[in-house]
């Protein structure tokens, strides 16, 4: 089976007024479909540029991209997939049930399909009796799963998660780390997710790309031994440390090399 | 139970208190900053009726026999009212304040005159500033309306078109630097030209204005979404007009009442300056210059009073448009 997203030699070089900034250097990764992939690595690393580009929100300077087979710009419009910013960025004059509505306004969805699919996108994220509700009247954590089920209304292949839970609490954070495992499960979509938290790293992925900074690029690819069922006290099982620690290795490996 | 009654009505009497005691002081918090105000600027005025009016109060003690310093009327001729006033206090104090014509005629006097020509004439008499009113209400809403419709699509244009945003604006804030007092009379005189007269020239000087604010808060409101909004929309693959239609213009409500609420304001003094120059015989531009024609100065006060209770009433109507439409919006600002 051929990867959904498959990066070749993948270069992005922004120009500033400082000179060039290699934010991408030589990024080579497959990822096949229904695979969870995290990516980590401290700020300036490339982590969500790489997002960006899949998403064809960048245009990588060098290098090959694909993604379905497709240039990530042929990609974003077959609406391939579901983007989750690291704020909710719910429209604040729209209920929930209505930022739901948008993509699917967007894409020109019949009015008896966007009902069926708001109902069916709250249910799957938790959020059922809240369609009618505003964004400002939900927590952070409402507000996120609010987003997430925006990405999935529209039933893309792919869900770009960046930083997704970053601005949360540690145990909303745990939580929907826990939901975000289990809707996996139940979509089986392919995921990507951006993150600068080792222990949710290891907890979601079933493979961990490290990345480090100045110029961006990979310095591991962990490929997880955890079984797909993880209750979240598996945190505390030997290979769960031992994976953290390799992580924690790789991260630590290419701050020296900078 | 004899126990607890007593002293749950206790707490309930508490309660009561406490709530009263609350509206009071937030009542005296609104108000009485309001009143303070108004006070002082009405001592302020009754103050200056004094020395404005002192010339003409020596000149009536005077021909009445009552002694005035000084006594020779070519000597009285150079003298500011103030140095009048200093030197008979008493004669200045008491003919200040009730002087027909009167240079600045005494708030009670501006008054009546306004209650005069809103409630003691029919609305139908030219004397009365509710019909004065109407004629300028009528042309600033129809220029604000042409002002805010042109505004809004200058703003759409800047938006979307670098050229547009390159050679619109330049020229919108040019316009601005005009004077409108000296471009009123030539687009009266234009429009009147080509068979355009009555109230679209009117409206057409205050669309003059009033575009200019919202052009300004419109350009700002519809590039507020910030990147996140713009890259979400994007991920949807959406069209420019779908980003318009569903973030952008959505976004900009906050900015387009704000702007909306100076441009009330300035399509009414464009309708008014477009009433002096044609000697128009209706609207509150021509009770100000009919009032100046004749030395009716509690006339022009009281016309610029509505004027501006009228401006007040718009603005106000706008707030209250904007508060119930952002609340709807959930944007409550």
């Amino acid at each position: 089976m051929s990867p959904v997203i498959s990066a070749k030699s993948l270069n992005l070089t922004f120009q500033t007024n400082d000179g060039p900034v290699h934010a991408l250097k030589d990024v080579n990764l497959d990822v096949e479909k229904g695979e969870f992939v995290s990516f980590i690595g401290p700020s300036g690393c490339g982590k969500t540029t790489f997002l960006r580009c899949v998403a064809g929100l960048e245009a990588p300077t060098g290098g090959t991209l694909t993604v379905n087979g497709m240039t990530p710009d042929e990609a974003r419009r077959a609406r391939a997939y579901g983007y989750v910013f690291q704020a909710a960025g719910l429209y604040p004059w729209r209920t929930i049930g209505g930022n739901i509505r948008l993509p699917l306004e967007i894409m020109g969805y019949s009015e008896a399909e966007k009902r069926k699919r708001v109902t069916d996108t709250l249910a799957l994220v938790d959020l059922d009796g809240f369609e009618k509700k505003y964004p400002w009247q939900l927590s952070g954590g409402m507000q996120q799963r609010a987003s997430i089920a925006r990405a999935l209304s529209f039933d893309a292949e792919i869900l770009l998660m960046d930083e997704p839970f970053g601005a949360l609490d540690e145990i909303v954070r745990d939580r929907l780390n826990e939901e975000l495992l289990s809707l996996w499960a139940r979509t089986e979509k392919t995921m990507l997710f951006v993150t600068h938290s080792i222990p949710e790293a290891v907890y979601l992925s079933t493979k961990i790309v490290v990345m480090s900074p100045r110029p961006g690029r990979i310095s591991d690819v962990i490929d997880s031994p955890l079984p797909k069922e993880r209750p979240l006290d598996i945190r505390d099982s030997r290979e769960f440390i031992e994976i953290a620690h390799r992580v924690r290795d790789g991260l630590r490996a290419g701050m020296e090399a900078a | 139970m004899t126990d607890t009654a007593p002293l749950a009505a206790q707490g309930a009497g508490i309660g009561r208190s406490g709530r009263v005691a609350l509206w009071a002081r937030g009542f005296s918090h609104a108000l009485l900053p309001v009143v303070t105000v108004v006070a002082a600027l009405l001592a302020i005025w009754y103050l200056a009726c004094i020395p404005m009016n002192a010339s003409n109060s020596v000149l009536q003690a005077a021909r009445a026999d009552v002694a005035v310093s000084p006594e020779s009327a070519s000597d009285r001729r150079g003298m500011s009212g103030l140095a009048l006033a200093v030197r008979n206090p008493g004669v200045a104090v008491a003919g200040a304040f009730d002087q027909d014509r009167a240079r600045l005629p005494a708030p009670h006097q501006v008054a009546a005159e306004l209650w005069a020509g809103t409630v003691g004439e029919p609305v139908t008499s030219n004397r009365s500033l509710i019909w004065h009113g109407w004629v300028t209400l009528s042309a600033t809403l129809l220029g604000f309306v042409f002002g805010t419709v042109l505004g809004i699509a200058l703003a759409v244009g800047i938006v979307h078109s670098r050229v547009m945003d390159m050679s619109v604006m330049p020229w919108a804030i040019v316009s601005q630097t005009v004077p409108i007092i000296a471009i009123a009379p030539m687009i009266i005189v234009v429009l009147y030209s080509v068979g355009i007269q009555g109230i679209v020239p009117k409206a057409i000087i205050s669309a003059y204005l009033s575009f200019f604010p919202v052009v300004v808060g419109m350009v700002k409101g519809l590039r507020s979404p910030n990147g996140m909004d713009l890259d979400l929309m994007a991920t949807y693959g959406a069209t420019k007009g779908q980003t318009f239609w569903k973030l952008r213009l959505p976004s900009s409500m906050p900015y387009l009442f704000a702007s909306l609420k100076i441009g009330i304001a300035a399509s009414l003094i464009g309708a008014i300056v477009g009433e002096l120059p044609t000697g128009a015989s209706a609207g509150l531009g021509a009770r100000l210059l009919a009032g100046s024609y004749y030395g009716q100065t509690e006339q022009i006060w009281a016309a610029l009073f509505a004027a501006a209770i009228l401006a007040a009433l718009c603005v106000g109507l706008l707030g209250v448009i904007e508060r119930a439409l952002l609340g709807r919006m959930g944007m409550t600002t």
